[in-house]
């Protein structure tokens, strides 16, 4: 049964990733780019990362993805179809994407990984929220001003009359 | 199946691929943001698939909260600008939009 599933997560986040890339419409790209978040979501809820899990659905889905969406609609004219988009060199980029694709999988299965074996926590969220305020402290600072910068300059950028 | 680390690693080499496919075959500027989230989202991937087979270690967890944090900074800031693009020069064409100014 897990077996099915996780096969299932992993054809769902290749299949729409393909869906993402490769559909004509711009609205189905992002509808597509949902269920990619979704399905990479499921793949942390199998790696022991139930925290990143609910984080991934949380931000991408319901705070990145709406704003493409957003983005989608304030520049197209919503009453014309003509929301498809073109693309440039088709061939050389699917042979340039399949030979990285090709040479990423190579020293992913070529490589030996030093692995370690381990049990499943009982809970992720606290080990994160310590590692936040021990050894990663000065990043969640810079992170809490560069988010506050982006806020800023989000909202005097998109400014009408400026 | 679920306890190999390589099917991870190939799940992310291929969304990082067709990212960075969408990156240089796409001219929309917000299909662009969509690779950029793709490429993301496998690297992301690989910080907690490593995390988990390398002895479930929570740093790699930390650092995908910082690329989740990052990735949503970045995606405010780029729409904004394309929809500065957008009242500016009416398109968000990236090949037509090639000067600084109007």
């Amino acid at each position: 049964m897990t077996e099915v599933s996780f096969l299932f997560i992993l054809l769902l986040t290749v299949g729409s990733a393909l869906g993402v890339v490769l559909s004509r419409n711009l609205i189905y790209s992002a509808v597509f780019l949902l269920f990619t978040l979704l399905g990479i979501a499921g793949l942390y809820v199998f790696l022991w990362a139930d925290f990143l899990a609910g984080v991934q659905i949380a931000i991408y889905i319901g705070g990145i993805l709406v704003l493409i969406l957003f983005g989608i609609m304030l520049t197209h004219k919503i009453v014309s179809v003509n929301i498809s988009h073109s693309s440039l060199q088709r061939g050389v980029g699917g042979l340039l994407t399949l030979a990285l694709i090709a040479f990423l999988s190579w020293i992913a299965l070529r490589t030996p990984w030093r692995m370690v074996s381990s049990q499943e926590p009982l809970q992720t969220v606290g080990r994160i929220g310590q590692e936040l305020m021990t050894n990663f402290l000065l990043p969640f600072e810079v992170a809490s001003v560069l988010l506050l910068g982006a806020l800023i300059g989000a909202a005097l950028l998109s400014r009408r009359d400026t | 199946m679920t306890h190999s680390l390589s099917i991870y690693l190939l799940v992310a080499a291929i969304l990082f691929g067709l990212g960075v496919y969408a990156i240089m075959t796409r001219r929309n500027a917000i299909a662009i943001l969509m690779g950029v989230e793709l490429v993301l989202n496998a690297a992301n991937l690989n910080f907690v698939a490593f995390a988990r087979f390398g002895g479930m270690n929570s740093s790699g967890h930390v650092f995908a909260l910082f690329v989740i944090v990052l990735a949503a900074a970045e995606a405010a800031v780029a729409l904004a600008i394309i929809i500065n693009l957008y009242h500016n020069l009416h398109t968000i064409n990236v090949e037509e939009a090639s000067t600084l100014k109007q």
